[in-house]
């Protein structure tokens, strides 16, 4: 009995190990270092995303703006990032500070006028867009310094730095929401937002620090792929919010709230990376790609409430 | 004449009740391992109130899931009006005759009265909804209860005790042959609960079965013809009320004798740590003062509606008030949230513990530390191991009931909930306590926990406000007696002058 229930609760893990299997059969390329390298390297900006917004999902939020944040935060730091202009450190600075704006906008409309996040994270997501154009006057920004360009395409010993700024921020969000004060409440916060008002949690500072914190990872996956494709583009981060969603949700984020885990996440972050590898080593199409993303978001959310009812 | 009916009265019922409508036998079910109900054995006849007792965790919620097919059995056999029920769900069972009357309200509050009383079952010509056939019908509906709601009501706008008169008005629109109601009083004030029991009287006249779930026992008598009691998931007996001495009743309800459900204990009373002065608030409550000493317990009595919430919410930092002031030990403070309220060392034990005092999906343990994180580490991090030794001494003290203080409050019962919700109180160290309705809805065994923790906290030197809708439990623990009226101090009394009728006097003034 108990036997059965863990493997019903690790289902998801034992479907994507499953998957695994079922590649590296069929794709000799599937299980090589290189490839996992590229794996992880592809999903780098999806996981600083998609950690960010597990802990607006946490609270009982919703954060669409991150795509338009990428790119409004992108086209920033190209612009301070051209050759010859500032040290590297600034377009970073500026980058994670626009990113970090754009977050506390977010939190402060959300606090002080009680709009659902939903409504004003779209809102936001229309202005950010908007000012990615303006700034970049609707031009690709190129020509960035050497030293910008090696944030997304260096390497270190080997190892691509977007991978090792992928697990330094895994590491710290993990800590963060599973150790600190902090995270106690943004679970509190999302399980039952008035009682955890009454426990004497100031409410609206903890969903104002949620909205930065994602605002701020936004900026820092802004810079990442502004630095890999080595361009400021005001159309770049198109729907990313949607896969940094999907993963959190895939990892077992709840979207009522008071659910989830950033290991959870990264879980989900890896499966779809998976996916997306396996399928193109298979040449799957990406139309069909698409929908099995679709079908595995589902499954994932099914096999999660599955799980409930059998705790319950 | 009063006898004369009553003698005709259950004349009445014993012919009737040679109909059993309801026969339940062997009943079990397990959640992961754990043995809920074993062998449960029931049955219901036309026209009875049948009471079902016992303690929290005795079975009584989870036996009555299994009969509205909300949950199924593991084994056992459910014979209604003859006939054996397997594999059933919930709307089988309300076509069957069975509905009920929950302790949470189940109903959608931005419907009105009436599209609620007919959700699922509308009235539709082609699958055009005809509007004015459910009013006229819910008009009729509620005038054969003789309650006074307007059909058109939102469901939101009404009291609690509407709302609850309308769950009986939808019950009875289903044709219910039994109602399972689980502790319909908890919310209502006197009068609207004779208004109740003159309903259910009406209902059983008619044949209507009712299986009534509360833990008051003056109104388990008053009403109910005879009672099962349960405990530790077992039967343990049915017997006619009229047979059953409350003692009797007691002691098997908790498997022990309680002798003195109020433990008296002789301490100091010292020095005076919170007054109150000419607090206001339009609306809700006017120029209230009071004062409590160190080692003193408060008691607020009233009349739901009295404004005795109002006052607490507002001392606590929930409610902002326009005048007055409170002084903490003889210094001005300010409550501008709770936050701040608990600071000052104010805490505030809601009478809604489910909206405001727990969060579900976290653990015994980080509900009881939530309100005291920082002050048990000197970082921005949790202090595992001084959390556990919080969590684990409450757990101890408080006697609360679960496996592990890891387990999540959804699964814990409603007295083991709110013992989760002191301990978190308690453990901000607060000065000054205030327990609104502390033992709504728990049964006699944690009732008589609460009540020795109330004097626990007295020696300790707290001060404590008890706002309870439950005069012997005000005349069991308090020292002074504060009475309010339509938001107003009526009277201030010692424990010594008051007496159940002076207060009930001054609560109605």
């Amino acid at each position: 009995m108990q036997y059965i229930k863990n493997l019903r609760q690790y289902g998801i893990l034992i479907a994507f190990l499953a998957v695994c299997l079922t590649l590296s059969l069929i794709s000799p390329q599937f299980l090589t270092l290189s490839n996992w390298l590229i794996i992880f390297t592809q999903v780098s900006i999806n996981a600083l995303l998609a950690f960010g917004v597990t802990f607006v999902i946490i609270t009982g939020g919703i954060d669409l703006s991150i795509g338009s944040v990428v790119a409004v935060t992108g086209v920033a730091a190209a612009l301070l990032a051209r050759q010859d202009s500032y040290p590297v450190i600034i377009p970073i600075l500026g980058g994670l500070f626009v990113g970090l704006l754009f977050g506390l906008l977010n939190g402060l409309i959300i606090t002080k006028s009680k709009i659902a996040p939903f409504i004003v994270t779209l809102g936001v997501m229309t202005i950010g867009r908007g000012l990615a154009l303006i700034i970049s006057k609707g031009r690709p920004i190129s020509n960035l310094s050497e030293s910008f360009n090696f944030i997304g395409g260096g390497d270190i010993l080997g190892i691509p730095f977007p991978i090792i700024i992928l697990f330094v921020v895994f590491i710290i969000c993990s800590i963060v929401l599973k150790k600190t004060i902090f995270g106690r409440y943004v679970y509190a916060v999302g399980g039952n937002q008035q009682a955890a008002w009454a426990s004497g949690i100031n409410v609206n500072q903890v969903k104002m620090a949620v909205y930065a914190l994602c605002g701020l990872l936004s900026g820092l996956a802004g810079i990442l792929l502004t630095s890999r494709i080595t361009t400021g583009q005001p159309n770049a981060g198109m729907s990313f919010e949607l896969d940094a969603i999907a993963a959190a949700v895939i990892g077992g984020s709840s979207t009522s709230g008071g659910v989830g885990s950033i290991q959870g996440t990264l879980f989900g972050v890896i499966l779809i990376g998976v996916l997306n590898n396996g399928l193109d080593l298979l040449n799957v199409s990406s139309y069909y790609q698409q929908v099995v993303m679709g079908v595995i978001i589902i499954g994932a959310v099914l096999l999660d409430s599955w799980n409930q009812k059998i705790k319950d | 004449m009063m006898l004369a009916r009553c003698n005709a009265l259950s004349a009445f019922f014993e012919y009737m009740s040679q109909k059993r409508i309801l026969e339940v036998q062997n009943l079990c079910k397990s959640f992961s391992g754990v043995k809920v109900l074993d062998h449960i054995t029931f049955n219901l006849e036309e026209g009875e109130v049948h009471a079902l007792m016992g303690e929290n965790g005795a079975g009584k919620s989870t036996f009555m899931k299994i009969l509205m097919g909300l949950l199924p059995a593991d084994s056992g056999e459910i014979i209604l009006d003859g006939e054996q029920i397997q594999h059933t769900n919930v709307h089988e069972m309300l076509k069957r005759g069975i509905s009920m009357i929950h302790q949470e309200i189940l109903m959608v509050p931005e419907l009105t009265v009436a599209q609620n009383i007919f959700l699922g079952k509308e009235i539709h010509h082609f699958s055009w909804l005809n509007d004015a056939a459910i009013y006229k019908k819910t008009r009729e509906l509620l005038k054969t209860l003789n309650v006074n709601i307007d059909a058109n009501a939102k469901m939101k706008h009404l009291s609690i005790a509407d709302k609850q008169m309308v769950e009986i008005a939808k019950a009875i629109s289903n044709n219910a042959k039994i109602i399972i109601m689980d502790e319909p009083t908890s919310a209502l004030s006197d009068k609207e609960v004779s208004t109740l029991f003159t309903i259910i009287k009406d209902l059983t006249s008619k044949g209507v079965a009712i299986i009534y779930i509360s833990h008051k026992m003056d109104e388990i008598y008053q009403i109910s013809d005879r009672i099962t009691v349960l405990r530790d998931g077992q039967y343990i007996a049915t017997k006619s009320a009229q047979e059953l001495p409350i003692k009797d009743l007691i002691s098997m309800m908790v498997g022990r004798e309680i002798e003195d459900i109020f433990p008296k204990t002789e301490h100091s009373i010292g020095e005076t740590i919170i007054r109150v002065s000419n607090l206001s608030q339009t609306g809700k409550f006017e120029n209230i003062n009071f004062e409590v000493k160190s080692g003193e317990v408060l008691g607020i009595a009233g009349l739901v509606g009295a404004g005795r919430t109002e006052v607490a919410r507002a001392i606590a930092g929930l409610d902002e008030f326009e005048e007055g002031e409170i002084f903490i030990n003889q210094e001005k403070v300010a409550v501008r949230s709770p936050k701040a309220a608990m600071k000052l060392g104010i805490g505030y034990v809601s009478e809604d513990r489910k909206a405001l005092g727990f969060i579900p999906q976290l653990s015994i343990k980080q509900n009881i530390t939530l309100s005291s994180l920082p002050s048990l580490s000197n970082s921005w991090f949790v202090s595992d191991t001084q959390e556990e030794a919080l969590a684990n001494q409450m757990k101890n003290n408080l006697k609360i009931k679960a496996s592990s203080i890891n387990q999540k409050l959804i699964y814990l019962s409603g007295g083991n909930q709110q013992k989760v919700v002191i301990a978190k109180v308690l453990s901000s160290s607060p000065q000054i306590i205030i327990l609104d309705e502390p033992t709504r809805g728990i049964d006699i065994g944690a009732k008589f926990e609460i009540y020795k923790l109330i004097n626990e906290l007295k020696s300790k030197g707290l001060a404590v406000i008890l706002i309870s809708s439950e005069l012997p439990e005000i005349f069991g623990v308090s020292d002074r007696i504060l009475v309010l009226s339509k938001g107003k101090k009526t009277a201030l009394l010692s424990r010594q002058e008051a007496t159940q009728e002076k207060v009930m006097q001054y609560a109605i003034h």
